[in-house]
């Protein structure tokens, strides 16, 4: 796992409270994490915290999975 | 009630007050403290600010700031949460009048006070929420005015900025109510202040026959519906507007 994926799952186990075995790149944060809406939204708050990068609304409307969130910011920071 | 807490505790929690420096938000902080919070002090006049934290003594803190500007909203919401370590309660309760007959308001008179009044609020409350909604704890009390709900002629701007925070209340706290994060209103309606004090005998005795109890509220009075709304034991009070106004309008 690259550097950003790892750090893309640390914020979403700490802030889901989920174990980390359940955070793959597939996991969808609303149907496979339980979070709901504002957790989404609080998600996206964080990485671009994390990652200083700005995740516009239309692009955080796409983010559903891990891997979707990894690969945003990976092209973002490129 | 658990332990040896009292009703009402808020030892450990952490408030800020806007408008601290006027006669209804110095007894709010006043009453705060009283119950043990940490009290941040928000105003434009400095003096009047470092008099009160002065008279309170320990667990206070002074946050001067123009709310008129908003990168000094901005700030001082930066600010409060670093120094107090965390912001439990927010009171929005400065607010500014420009009273005129509305065909003779200006655009100025009309802006000056939506942006003090619910411009500022908003982003304030914006730079506190989130925080609040991480820690899953928040209090936010807005103070509004019985006249954004009855209206009063001459105020037209006020009371569109006082009914403007009453909605802003109700559809924050139905975002954010699975955060344990409260929103709620206080409406007074005539209270004893530098405001009502300049009104003349004939505009007292009209207001008077208007009110049931016959006499003006007190800015404790209303400081004891914030307190309220601020505790733990209102964990189920979310965006409600509390009317405290001696019966003048039962709404």
């Amino acid at each position: 796992m690259s550097d950003i994926a790892e750090r893309v799952k640390k914020i979403v186990i700490d802030h889901l409270g989920v174990d980390a075995d359940k955070v793959s790149e597939g996991a969808s944060f609303i149907d496979d994490l339980g979070a709901d809406s504002l957790d989404t939204v609080e998600l996206v708050m964080a990485f671009e915290e994390e990652f200083g990068v700005e995740i516009p609304d239309d692009a955080a409307d796409s983010i559903l999975t891990v891997g979707d969130a990894v690969k945003f910011i990976e092209k973002a920071q490129a | 009630m658990n332990g040896d807490r009292t009703m009402f505790d808020l030892s450990g929690r952490k408030a800020l007050v806007t408008g601290a420096s006027g006669g209804i938000g110095e007894e709010i902080a006043r009453a705060l403290h009283a119950q043990g919070a940490i009290v941040g002090l928000h105003g434009t006049r400095v003096e009047k600010l470092e008099t009160l934290a002065s008279e309170l003594g320990e667990r206070v803190h002074i946050f001067p700031a123009n709310l008129a500007d908003r990168a000094e909203v901005k700030a001082l919401g930066e600010k409060a949460e670093a120094e107090l370590g965390g912001v439990d309660i927010l009171v929005n309760n400065a607010g500014i009048t420009k009273d005129g007959l509305f065909v003779r308001m200006s655009d100025d008179d009309w802006d000056a006070v939506l942006e003090v009044n619910l411009t500022s609020v908003f982003r304030l409350t914006r730079e506190l929420t989130h925080p609040m909604m991480r820690r899953r704890f928040g209090r936010i009390i807005n103070i509004t005015s019985i006249v954004g709900v009855t209206g009063n002629p001459g105020q037209a701007n006020y009371c569109a900025s006082k009914a403007g925070m009453i909605g802003f209340s109700k559809s924050l706290a139905q975002e954010i109510a699975t955060r344990n994060v409260t929103v709620n209103c206080v409406a007074p309606g005539f209270i004893e202040s530098a405001m009502t004090g300049k009104l003349n005998d004939k505009q007292k005795e009209t207001i008077m026959g208007a009110i049931p109890m016959k006499r003006m509220g007190t800015g404790a009075e209303v400081a004891s519906a914030v307190v309220y709304l601020a505790s733990t034991e209102a964990g189920y009070m979310t965006g409600q507007t509390l009317h405290v106004n001696g019966g003048m309008a039962m709404i």
